[in-house]
């Protein structure tokens, strides 16, 4: 389905490698199945060659670990940004998270990736051979064959996809995308029209899935925390695994909040849940409130843009107002 | 050999959880967990659960003990939630084979007495897999999915299901559900296409070879730990969905008027795993990393007479939000590498 081949990439990273511009690329490496790609840092020529990817699969949003592997290498590091990424990415730079000058971004188009659960879904366990395409083939070892429409099968975040635009670059491979209009707010504004009680059901059932591994928190590119509270045992609030529902939901109430305004609606939290709890939810319930209540604003759109919730203006929304609307 | 017709299943079900609470596989939510049987439950068709069977035995929180200071006494009670009778139908060789896995750690000295009396409670009925999937390498580790461990093990065909004890706590279960005797051809036939299925996998040709007790020098500075490791996020998901995952924190919790002292599980891919008054004992994900698998494919097996640490049930494979896992290890370094 990308309209963009590996091959071009492969050819940009290993040119701005071998001209000394970077020092290692970060991409995604080819798994054992055709679908378990792994994000990776690429020092060679041979090992590109042989061992980078990008299709269908390539979900795995790299901006944060500029965070971590900028402090650690030596020189330039080449990475490649998908749309949605790049919000991440400027997000992460107007936070002070790690150091531009270190990077060399490379902005890539997408199409959409796909989610290997939705697939397995409907070809059941046994994948022999995945490839992809606007229909993608897929061979199981039970001498089944299946054409899925990639449409189908698409990540959530993909579905709802805001932006083909690249907010950070500093060079573009493809055009230059649009903002676009998507349906993300649908489901929000399904969960709002239940009442408080069908609301409450919903993230009770939700929630007491959550294992606590932590894997949501992990990939965020806003929970960039040195610490995080929850893994602090001088914090006070330090908890491996929730002691009641009342802990369970606290981690994941807290998170929201924490990375109201931050968040860039990035999708990788529900994409990487192995209970497959629809998190994005829960963010975006906050982006809505947040549009509506101080207007439009799209976290990581430009570097340094001053959060609403971080910025005072006479114009704001009272307490009171929101008070009020908790009560409709 | 015993068996029933799928149709009678249920009613066999109902027998069982006349006399102890029965848990089997069941799809909701678009994922497959172990559930409570009652009328209307329905035994799910999946391969697996999501999450392992270990919560039966190993709870990811459980209480320990209750402190309670008055004046200048401190009581402390044992507050345990006694066992009960349980049965949990419907669990694979891999799973099967990762409660041997499970009471090598909690059944020796010190022995873990939370652990034994769920053990003691329980009864395990396996069932026997026909359709096993892509990330599934149990034979690696010499289990048989057709022929699955614990007390009862059930086959499961088109329109039958067999049964066979393998204990005396089996026997004593399947005596009481009135059961027909069968020959085991249809289980023969069954075990012969599995087989055939199991040496097509895509994971068939993995070995155990350069692992093992007695591997640690060899394999401990390996520099390919720094590039498997480099992407990995320090989350707990594979050492929470493993079956073999073992290790466990032990926490107080203040209830304002006492403390209860509750044990979790708790991962060594997170950076206060094990952390003493020295500090962590491991400082870098790297070493954490590396810490997961040298335990099951190294440590462990040294210290329990070979048996290694993994069962092979792929949940990590599927469930990795980087899809690093212990196959990628394994054909990295040790005798599958190229
Ligand atoms: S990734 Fe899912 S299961 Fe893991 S902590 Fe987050 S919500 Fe819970
Ligand atoms: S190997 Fe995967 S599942 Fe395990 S801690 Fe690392 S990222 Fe998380
Ligand atoms: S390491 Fe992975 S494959 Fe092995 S038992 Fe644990 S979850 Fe299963
Ligand atoms: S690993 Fe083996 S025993 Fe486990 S589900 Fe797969 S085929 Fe069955």
């Amino acid at each position: 389905m990308q309209k963009i081949t590996r091959d071009v990439l492969v050819e940009k990273a290993v040119s701005l490698l071998e001209n000394g511009s970077v020092s290692c690329v970060l991409g995604w490496k080819k798994g054992e199945f055709d679908y378990d790609i792994t994000p990776a840092v690429f020092e060679s020529k041979e090992e590109l060659v042989s061992d980078f990817i990008f299709d269908d699969f390539c979900g795995a949003n790299f901006s944060k670990y500029l965070v971590q592997k900028t402090r650690k290498v030596e020189g330039k590091i080449l990475v490649f940004l998908k749309p949605c990424d790049t919000y991440s990415f400027n997000q992460l730079l107007t936070e002070h998270r790690f150091d531009r000058e270190k990077v060399y971004a490379v902005g890539i188009p997408c199409e959409g990736m796909v989610d290997i659960g939705k697939i397995k879904a409907i070809t059941g366990d046994g994948i022999s051979s995945i490839v992809c395409g606007d229909t993608i083939k897929v061979n199981t070892i039970y001498d089944e064959s299946f054409d899925i429409n990639a449409k189908d099968v698409l990540l959530e975040r993909c579905i709802n996809c805001k932006s083909k635009k690249h907010v950070a670059y500093d060079e573009l491979i493809g055009e230059e995308g649009e903002v676009i209009e998507s349906n993300r707010f649908d489901e929000v504004a399904r969960l709002e029209a239940m009442t408080p009680d069908e609301r409450f059901a919903f993230w009770q059932n939700e929630l007491s899935k959550c294992i606590r591994c932590n894997a949501c928190r992990d990939v965020c590119p806003a929970c960039t925390c040195e610490k995080c509270v929850f893994n602090n045992p001088k914090s006070g609030v330090e908890n491996k695994a929730p002691a009641n529902e009342f802990e369970e939901k606290m981690f994941h109430i807290i998170r929201a909040f924490h990375v109201a305004g931050r968040c860039t609606d990035c999708g990788e939290c529900s994409r990487v849940c192995p209970q497959n709890i629809p998190l994005h939810l829960l963010n975006r319930k906050f982006i809505k409130d947040i549009d509506s209540f101080y207007g439009e604003y799209q976290a990581g759109a430009e570097v340094g843009s001053r959060a609403p919730l971080v910025n005072y203006t006479t114009e704001d929304i009272e307490p009171c107002d929101v008070f009020e609307r908790g009560n409709d | 050999m015993l068996k029933c017709s799928i149709d009678a299943l249920n009613g066999v079900f109902a027998k069982i959880a006349a006399d102890a609470t029965l848990y089997l596989p069941t799809d909701k939510d678009g994922s497959t967990v172990y559930a409570e049987w009652s009328e209307g439950v329905e035994l799910s068709n999946a391969l697996n659960t999501a999450k392992s069977p270990k919560d039966f035995f190993f709870p990811q929180v459980e209480d320990l003990m209750k402190f309670k200071v008055e004046g200048k006494s401190i009581s402390v009670d044992d507050i345990r939630s006694e066992s009960e009778d349980f049965v949990v139908f419907g669990v694979r060789a891999c799973d099967v084979r990762s409660f041997d896995i499970l009471d090598r750690v909690f059944l020796v000295e010190p022995y873990d007495s939370y652990y034994a009396s769920r053990r003691e409670h329980g009864v395990i009925i396996s069932m026997a897999c026909s359709k096993p999937a892509e990330t599934c390498f149990c034979r690696t580790f010499g289990i048989d999915c057709t022929n699955p461990g614990g007390d009862i093990a059930v086959w499961k065909t088109e329109d039958s299901v067999y049964w066979n004890a393998n204990t005396e706590k089996g026997e004593k279960l399947l005596s009481k559900l009135g059961l027909e005797e069968c020959s085991d051809d249809a289980v023969n036939a069954q075990k012969e296409k599995t087989e055939k299925i199991m040496s097509k996998l895509p994971l068939a040709g993995l070995t155990t070879d350069g692992f093992g007790g007695g591997k640690t020098l060899d394999l401990f500075n390996r520099p390919e730990w720094k590039s498997l490791s480099e992407s990995c996020l320090g989350c707990g998901t594979c050492t929470f969905v493993c079956p073999t995952c073992q290790c466990y924190d032990v926490k107080d919790f203040n209830t304002g008027n006492a403390i209860i002292r509750y044990r979790c599980w708790d991962s060594c891919m997170y950076s206060d795993f094990t952390k003493m008054a020295h500090g962590n004992n491991r400082n870098s994900q790297v070493e954490r990393f590396r810490q997961r698998f040298m335990h099951k494919l190294v440590y462990y097996p040294e210290n329990n007479e070979g048996i290694f640490g993994c069962v092979g049930c792929g949940r990590c494979l599927a469930k990795c939000p980087i899809s690093m896992n212990i196959v990628k290890v394994m054909k990295t370094i040790g005798g599958n590498a190229e």
